[in-house]
Parts: structure tokens; C-alpha cells; sequence
């Protein structure tokens, strides 16, 4: 995009204005196949599986929450259900470009968690394998044992961006300096100001972080208290999609030009929001478990504004 | 007519003692004097911690599991918020007065 077309008087060029309205065209499916309950992100008339033979097409796997070391009755075997996320992974007609793993890796930040957490994702057949950390993996001390495990290359306190197939990247880093709520801080903002400063605005952008970037449900902590600061860096971006994890649940929402996206976990669910005194795991009644636990697949055909995202039970 | 009006909720309770009790502390809020140990008892089967808010302040135990104290003597007056880092929407608060 040229400097011109950014400085058009309507504040918004033809170009973006078009691709724009078809990412608000974009209508949030709710279906039940086979007993599987999906969620998929689609133009009017496309089917995300249009997209799975595309060799252009990016395609990566969002998991979240698999609390290894969590030992309690709403799941007695969180190892073996993360074993599984990843064995389904695996089996997948397609390699991934990469998987993401949005936080809360351990239950408690131990080392012997962790080097559970680093040997069993190390099994992940795929490009790569990024992470965000949960407030479960710096219980004890502000993120350094994560980010000793997983936070090469990273900056701050582990936040980092990356671009591949187009897309603009951005993990961050919102579960250190708890309020209750999650917090940036203003040396992240400032990353992610300068981080996307050079970009077009028609670059699509996602964003990772661990607890939602909008205020799912503040009495729980589900919110991020500066996050609309980091969001208004976003605003001249025709394509914002956040990828969250913390929740234990789906969750959509569309504010502006963002689209935010919980994932479910792979250890045990939360309540809904407003439907427990607090947001403590769930025993559901015996083989329910796994109509909670899943993978999120998430697709994108380069050149277009639109991620194609489909939440898969565990098998 | 005039009420004396009823403590608000949430006053702070003159204790040492806190209970970690079904993802909350109890007192949720406290007054102590200074110089007092106050004493945390992790009454859940779930580990929690008592963690000072924004990293910055006395209060930093570690992972308590069932049964385990932390104790923690102010020598400094002032209002303390807390949270447990591993369930973070547990927040309390010990006021310190001279």
C-alpha cells in the first residue's frame, strides 16, 4: 500500500474498504456434525475446507490450557489428554506451518513441569512451535523458568512478533504484573507500537496472548487492563484477530475491527461466566470430559482478509 | 431518622489470621497493627498463593499447598492488596496502622 492511499480523506482507501466489509461479511458458524461441535469463521458461501488443499494457504493450530501437573477430579489425567491433543495434531491431512500454545502450559511452573510440557510438544510434528505464557507458568517467579524453557529469541519478558505468509504475528505477554486483571505494561505497548509502525494496513495481524485482550468478564480477571491501549495501535488495520487461551471455553466476539477468538483447553473446563462463585475447574459426569477439550485449526489463503477458524473436539 | 450506618461490606477485619478457603481469602480484608504477623493457612485442596499485586510489595510466598502457612510481620504501615498468581481473580488486602 502507498503512503498516498493511507492518507485518502475518507481515512480508509477503496482497496481496504472492500476487504474491510468482507471481513465484516464474515459470518461466525455455529454447527453440530457428527456429534462435533464446531465454530468456524467463513465468508458467505466458503467453506474453511475450500481452503485445505491450497498450497498457498497458511495453516496453524492454536492449543491452550493443558495444565500438565494439575491433579484434581475434573481431570485425573491431564498428561494423557495433552497426548492426545497432540496425537490428533499429528494425524491431520496437513502439516502445519506451526502450532501456538496460549498459555498456562504448566499448573504450577515447576521444572519437572516444564521439561514435560518442552519434551511432549517437542513430539508436535510441524514447522514450528510457538508460546504465551499463562499465569500458571510464573506462579513463583515473575516468568523466569518459562521463559528459560521457551523464551529464546523473545524480548521483555518474553513478548516477540513474527510474519509468515503475509500475516503479521505478535505474541504477547499479559499474566506478569497481575492486577487480577491481565496487564501489558507500558515497555510492551511500546513494542507493539513500534512493532507494527512499518507495517501496510492491509497487513492481516494476529495477536497471542494467554487472557482475552477485551473484558470477557473483569470479575473473574478476564480482561486485560491496558489492552485497549494496544488495540488502538491496531485500529488502521483492515484484519485484527486475537487468539486468546485462559477461559477454558469458546468464546467469539467482534468489536470494531477485531475479531477476538477463546480457545477451549486440553486439561478440564470453567464455568460460564456468572455461573459459579469462581472460575474453578468443573468435574463434568463421567465421559463428558472430552465434549470440552480440543484443538482450534485456523486457515488463511494469502491475499485475502479472511482466517477460516475451526474448533475440533478431542477425539 | 438517623442509623448509624452498618459496616460496608468488606471492611476490614481486625485478625492476624487468613484462611484460604474455596478460591478465597477470608478475611478478605484485614487491619492489623504494625509489627503484627499475619499468618495465611491454605485451607483448599488446591495449591494458592499470597502474592503482592504487581510484583511490588512484601508479600511473595510460595506455592502453598494444603495445610501450609506463610506468615509475614509488617513493619511498615500502609494498605497491602494481594492475589493468589495462580488464581488471580482471589484478591485481599491488609491494612497496616501505626
Amino acid at each position: 500500500m502507498s503512503v498516498e492511499d493511507d492518507q485518502s480523506p475518507e481515512g480508509m482507501t477503496r482497496r481496504q474498504l472492500m476487504r474491510h466489509t468482507a471481513w465484516f461479511g464474515a459470518a461466525v458458524v455455529l454447527t453440530v456434525a457428527g456429534g462435533e461441535v464446531i465454530s468456524q469463521v467463513t465468508g458467505p458461501g466458503e467453506a474453511p475446507a475450500a481452503l485445505a488443499n491450497d498450497p498457498n494457504a497458511l495453516r496453524f493450530i492454536q492449543i491452550s490450557d493443558s495444565h500438565l501437573g494439575f491433579k484434581g477430579t475434573a481431570n485425573t489425567a491431564v498428561e494423557q489428554s495433552f497426548t492426545e491433543a497432540i496425537d490428533q495434531i499429528n494425524a491431520l491431512p496437513y502439516r502445519a506451518d506451526f502450532v501456538v500454545h496460549t498459555g498456562d502450559l504448566t499448573h504450577l511452573s515447576t521444572p519437572a513441569q516444564f521439561d514435560q510440557v518442552k519434551q511432549m510438544m517437542s513430539g508436535l510434528n510441524t514447522g514450528h512451535v510457538f508460546t504465551v505464557p499463562g499465569e500458571h507458568d510464573s506462579v513463583d517467579d515473575h516468568g523466569q523458568k518459562y521463559r528459560a524453557a521457551f523464551g529464546k529469541g523473545t524480548a521483555g519478558d518474553g513478548w516477540y512478533s513474527f510474519d509468515m505468509h503475509g500475516v503479521h504475528f505478535i505474541a504477547l505477554v499479559n499474566t506478569l504484573g497481575l492486577e487480577s486483571l491481565g496487564h501489558l505494561g507500558t515497555e510492551q505497548l511500546a513494542f507493539v507500537q513500534k512493532d507494527v509502525a512499518k507495517l501496510s494496513s492491509d497487513t492481516p495481524i494476529v495477536v497471542f496472548s494467554h487472557i482475552p485482550l477485551f473484558a470477557l468478564y473483569p470479575k473473574w480477571g478476564w480482561g486485560t487492563n491496558d489492552a485497549t491501549q494496544a488495540l488502538s495501535y491496531l485500529k488502521r488495520f483492515s484484519s485484527v484477530t486475537c487468539l486468546n487461551g485462559h477461559i477454558h471455553q469458546l468464546f467469539t466476539k467482534t468489536e470494531g475491527n477485531v475479531t477476538f477468538h477463546s480457545a477451549t483447553t486440553t486439561a478440564y473446563p470453567l464455568p460460564h461466566p456468572g455461573e459459579a462463585p469462581a472460575p474453578t475447574p468443573v468435574t463434568l459426569p463421567a465421559g463428558k470430559l472430552k465434549d470440552a477439550l480440543g484443538i482450534r485449526e485456523v486457515q488463511y489463503l494469502e491475499g485475502t482478509d479472511r482466517l477460516a477458524i475451526k474448533d475440533v473436539k478431542l477425539a | 431518622m438517623s442509623m448509624s450506618p452498618a459496616p460496608a461490606a468488606g471492611a476490614p477485619v481486625a485478625t492476624t489470621s487468613v484462611a484460604i478457603k474455596g478460591f478465597a481469602f477470608g478475611p478478605q480484608s484485614i487491619k492489623v497493627k504494625v509489627g503484627a504477623t499475619v499468618t495465611w493457612t491454605n485451607d483448599d485442596q488446591d495449591p494458592h498463593t499470597v502474592t503482592s499485586q504487581n510484583g511490588s510489595g512484601p508479600l511473595k510466598s510460595k506455592t502453598l499447598q494444603n495445610g501450609d502457612k506463610f506468615q509475614y510481620t509488617f513493619t511498615k504501615a500502609g494498605t497491602f492488596n494481594y492475589l493468589c498468581t495462580i488464581h488471580p481473580f482471589m484478591t485481599g488486602t491488609v491494612v497496616v496502622t501505626a
